[in-house]
């Protein structure tokens, strides 16, 4: 079975207003079992307004906008990222893409990506 | 002393950096501190997770702003003490039911992150909370380094 994130690193600039914004890719982690993937992607700051997806072309984009955090005063010392989160991952063939399910918690999308029926494991009865 | 200000705000975060800023504040934390618990810190200093971190100054308050995606607010960690403020806690291995990993880039296990405040704070009045994996603790200023006012009056 290969893994359903054969990850896209080409960004799409056919949107001149998409190229023209940065992003960082944000970190995720995939699992499997029988039922389906499971990807869970950190995006600390970001909400449930702020997040977006996508699938075109067996790909699924997320981009992550980060809440406006109204942090009053001056910087003295900064090691987070401004930009906002954007990946992009291939769908492998075995998913269901109508039945792909997204949540946030603070600040962790989780998406829930099933396999097709007729791609899962079924035992046949014997007559 | 803080050598945490000497940090360029372009070093990322990401990657074999961590380390770096992980030791740095075990080194801060060492010369700051007598204490001889650094000892069992240093110990986790190969194990652990670094997050981000951003220190904030207004005229009442100090302001840290760190990035923790996917904590309980059960598993973190806050105290004060000499100056120095710490944050640690520790994010939980999934369940195996989840399923294999088939690619695995977030951290879990142990952090810890020490610095020193750059002013005195009033620690019976630190607030903290945590929202969008984003926890924001309000140091607010002890009274006697705060900007006053004064008032000339010309007689």
């Amino acid at each position: 079975m290969e893994t359903f994130t054969r990850e896209n690193h080409v960004e799409k600039s056919a949107n001149g207003q998409q190229a023209a914004e940065r992003f960082v890719p944000p970190v995720a982690t995939v699992r499997e079992n029988a039922e389906g993937y499971t990807l869970q992607i950190e995006m600390p700051g970001v909400n449930k307004e702020g997040l977006e997806l996508w699938i075109e072309n067996n790909e699924l984009t997320v981009v992550g906008r980060r809440a406006q955090l109204a942090t009053a005063g001056n910087l003295i010392h900064r090691e987070s990222r401004r930009e906002n989160f954007r990946r992009t991952f291939e769908l492998d063939p075995s998913i269901d893409a109508a039945r792909i399910g997204a949540s946030i918690d603070q600040g962790v999308a989780t998406l829930i990506l099933p396999k097709a029926e007729r791609v899962k494991p079924r035992k046949i009865a014997v007559s | 002393m803080s050598l945490i200000r000497c940090q360029t705000p372009e070093v990322s975060t990401w990657g074999s950096f961590d380390r770096w800023a992980n030791l740095r504040d075990e080194i801060n934390s060492f010369f700051d501190g007598p204490s001889w618990s650094h000892s069992v810190a240093a110990a986790q200093l190969s194990t652990g997770w670094t997050p981000a971190l951003d220190l904030y100054q207004t005229a009442d308050d100090i302001i840290a702003v760190v990035e923790l995606p996917g904590l309980r607010k059960e598993n973190i960690e806050l105290s004060l003490h000499d100056g120095i403020l710490s944050i640690s806690g520790e994010r939980k291995e999934e369940a195996p039911e989840a399923g294999q990993a088939a690619r695995s880039e977030r951290s879990s296990g142990k952090f810890r992150r020490s610095i020193s405040l750059p002013t005195r704070v009033n620690s019976e009045k630190v607030n903290a909370s945590y929202r969008d994996g984003i926890l924001t603790v309000t140091l607010p200023k002890a009274e006697e380094v705060k900007p006053k006012q004064i008032q000339v009056n010309v007689g």
